[in-house]
């Protein structure tokens, strides 16, 4: 079995396609953000494959980078669903609508 | 260094303007004190006295040489092409003789001014805004082209609007204000309809008086009428004639100088002299200046009729001075344009005079104005009644004063060019004449007093004005002596304006004299049976005197015919028109944007994955746009 760049890519929109589904229909907020995160690495993915088919790493150098930011995102993103679990019980993303558009004026 | 006579035009005009700046300055950095008001009035009254000294020495250059016309050219105005339409002023003969009257009377009158508004308020406004008439009035006269001197028109229409509503306080005074503005607007829109369409017959050649005059021969003569008569609508605003003439009674509501300077040197003059201006265009169209005679008599006969019923002292003079405008625009409709600026140079001295020596009477008498309350003041107010008699016997046609030669030139032109019908109501019009201002003056200074009342002391600044008009309008007349009294009619030689030339023998001439002064005899003697002994401000008896006595309920009529349907009109535009369609329609896209904005902000429902989905479904629309159009090979 060779690997070739097109099985890459193809892992990648898949990947991307069932973070995409995952953030809109899922409720629970650390799916969604779990979901994010399947989509950042579909990117990386593309990244280090075109990195790879052109003799030049700066695409493999900039997924390093995003895997560092995932990181430290991490941080604060957890930070956040502890909070806003503490506003309303809750990790239900259909309870913050705090900022919807209630009636017409 | 002496000044050319030529540049003399341009100081003329610059000083009562610059006056009229420094004074409303002044005014307007210390509006308040009194102690500038000496000071006012010096400044106020010099302008148009040098102005009017160097008008005498404009009119002395024009008289000692021989048809000469000065031009000055300030600067050009306009520039389009080859047209160049410059602030240029000129003075031929008819200029110059209009420049001496509108100076000199003009001086006078801004002397008595100073006397008469004594004490009241705003000393300093009322002189800025008297310079600025006569500088309007002296741009319309020394006009070399019409639009210059459409100018000077609607600058005389703004100042007496600023004049007529002195008083403020009062709105009818307000009112009047903007009627005499409304009506003058009317005119106006006329003039300029004239010369817009002057301008395009014959505005390729340039648009000085002088052009215009070389090139109206080569246009069609009814398009040549239509503009005579378009000016001259113009004329009836400005000069009050029928059927624009209801603004010149309500314009008494303005101090009596104002009264004096409008009817006497400026403003109502402008349209009879415009005609005369005109002389070249309206020659060539006869059958409007029949008309123009025609709406001549009719007002000046009307015009006599109301003042024959009227109690108030500056309203008879008020229609005085349209019946005599009446008397000048048939002399110009019929072709004796000289004969009626000399009537308008005789009129200025004697109108002024009479509007002087009452408004002496009615700050005497404390701003009384009925002269049925009046009485018995030619005991105590000499000098005054000497001279209300000059002006009152010159408007009469008595001689030797002044009206007996103009209105006799006016009468003899109107009977030798076979309008005798005219010239009927002309002597018709001498005879009301000669019983209302005689009816004026009995029952003003002659008959028994009916109220005791002691007259104010009068200002010198008051008087004096009075004498010099006096001896105006008792020798203003000689000027032009006609050929029948062995004169040489010198006003009409050094005018030559485009007179018709009329055939009347010295005896012929001399019996039209005779049953003039015979008809004015005759108005005199039954002004004295009537009210010199016991005056009684008539009642009643006859329905068509009530009617004469509310002046026929024309502006009763016009309120009907004119002003309602215009309210309504108006009130029809704004509450359907304005409200309803055009708000309706501006309402109709507000509500749809509202509709749509209402639609997109449900779509804004607070829930992060909606957002999601948003943003994918517009990330997949972009990118399928991309590759059909420019992704796709």
């Amino acid at each position: 079995m060779t690997l070739n760049p097109e099985s890459f890519l193809a892992l990648a929109t898949l990947l991307f396609g069932i973070g995409a589904v995952g953030v809109m229909s899922r409720r629970n907020i650390f799916v969604v953000y779990m979901s994010i995160e399947l989509m950042l690495n579909a990117v990386n993915i593309v990244l280090a494959t075109f990195s790879r088919l052109h003799p030049d790493m700066g695409g493999s150098v900039i997924a390093l980078l995003i895997i560092g930011v995932i990181a430290a995102e991490a941080a604060l993103f957890l930070a956040m669903i502890v909070q806003l679990y503490r506003k309303k019980r809750t990790v239900d993303s259909d309870a913050f609508t705090d900022l919807a558009q209630r009636r017409l004026s | 260094m002496t000044l050319q006579t030529t540049q003399l035009l341009g100081w003329i005009l610059l000083l009562p303007f610059t006056g009229a700046l420094v004074l409303g300055l002044l005014h307007l950095t210390f509006p308040r004190t009194r102690r500038l008001d000496t000071f006012y009035a010096a400044l106020g009254v010099a302008g148009p006295v040098v102005a009017a000294a160097l008008g005498l020495k404009v009119l002395y250059a024009v008289a000692s040489g021989a048809d000469v016309t000065f031009r000055q050219t300030l600067f050009t105005w306009l520039s389009v092409g080859d047209l160049k339409i410059g602030l240029t002023l000129s003075a031929d003969a008819l200029g110059a003789v209009m420049l001496f009257i509108v100076t000199f009377v003009g001086s006078v009158i801004h002397i008595y001014a100073v006397g008469y508004m004594r004490g009241e308020k705003s000393f300093g406004k009322f002189f800025a805004y008297f310079n600025f008439f006569l500088g309007s009035m002296l741009l319309l006269v020394l006009a070399d082209n019409p639009i210059v001197m459409f100018i000077g028109w609607e600058l005389v229409g703004l100042a007496s609007y600023l004049l007529i509503g002195w008083y403020y306080e009062d709105p009818a005074n307000v009112k009047a204000a903007n009627k005499a503005f409304i009506l003058n607007r009317i005119g106006d829109f006329g003039f300029i309809s004239g010369l817009g369409l002057l301008f395009a017959l014959v505005g390729e050649g340039g648009f000085s008086f002088a052009d215009i005059a070389a090139h109206i021969g080569s246009v069609d003569p009814a398009m040549t009428a239509l503009v005579g008569l378009l000016l001259f609508v113009g004329a009836m605003g400005k000069s009050a004639q029928i059927p624009l003439y209801v603004w010149l009674p309500d314009a008494m509501a303005g101090p009596t100088p104002v009264s004096a300077l409008i009817h006497a040197a400026t403003m109502v003059t402008a349209g009879v002299y415009m005609v005369a201006r005109f002389s070249f265009l309206y020659e060539s169209v006869p059958d409007v200046g029949l008309f123009i005679a025609s709406i001549g008599a009719a007002s000046a006969l009307l015009a006599a009729l109301f003042a024959c019923y009227q109690s108030d002292i500056k309203k008879i003079l008020a229609y005085s001075t349209m019946s005599q405008l009446g008397y000048m625009f048939i002399a110009v409709g019929l072709g004796g344009y000289s004969a009626g600026i000399f009537h308008l140079f005789t009129h200025a001295f004697f109108k002024a005079l009479l509007f002087m020596g009452a408004g002496a009477v009615i700050i005497a008498l404390h701003h009384e104005q009925n002269i049925f309350k009046m009485g018995g003041l030619k005991e105590k107010m000499g000098l005054v009644t000497a001279t209300m008699l000059v002006a009152t016997l010159a408007i009469s046609g008595i001689p030797p004063f002044a009206g007996f030669f103009s209105k006799d030139a006016i009468l003899a032109h109107a009977f030798a060019s076979g309008h005798t019908f005219i010239w009927a109501v002309g002597v018709a019009t001498a005879y009301l004449t000669a019983y209302y201002m005689f009816r004026l003056f009995f029952v003003v200074f002659v008959a028994p007093p009916r109220e005791k009342a002691e007259p104010a002391p009068l200002d010198r600044t008051v008087t004096w004005p009075l004498v010099v008009l006096a001896v105006g309008s008792a020798v203003a007349g000689f000027f032009g002596l006609p050929e029948a009294y062995g004169g040489q009619n010198w006003f009409a030689g050094f005018l030559h304006l485009p007179d018709r030339a009329l055939h009347l023998g010295s005896g012929e001439e001399f019996l039209l004299d005779m049953l003039n002064l015979l008809v004015a005899s005759a108005g005199i003697y039954v002004a004295y049976r009537l009210f010199a002994r016991s005056p009684r401000e008539a009642h009643d008896a006859a329905a068509w005197q009530t009617m004469l006595r509310h002046t026929l309920y024309v502006d009763e009529i016009y309120e009907a015919l004119f002003v309602r349907p215009l309210r309504g009109l108006s009130r029809l535009l704004d509450r359907v028109v304005d409200n309803r369609i055009i708000d309706g329609i501006i309402g109709l896209t507000v509500g749809g944007y509202r509709v749509a904005s209402a639609g997109f902000a449900l779509l804004q429902n607070g829930s992060v994955r909606w957002y999601a989905l948003y943003f994918m479904a517009g990330l997949c629309g972009l990118s399928l746009y991309i590759l059909q159009n420019i992704g796709g090979e």
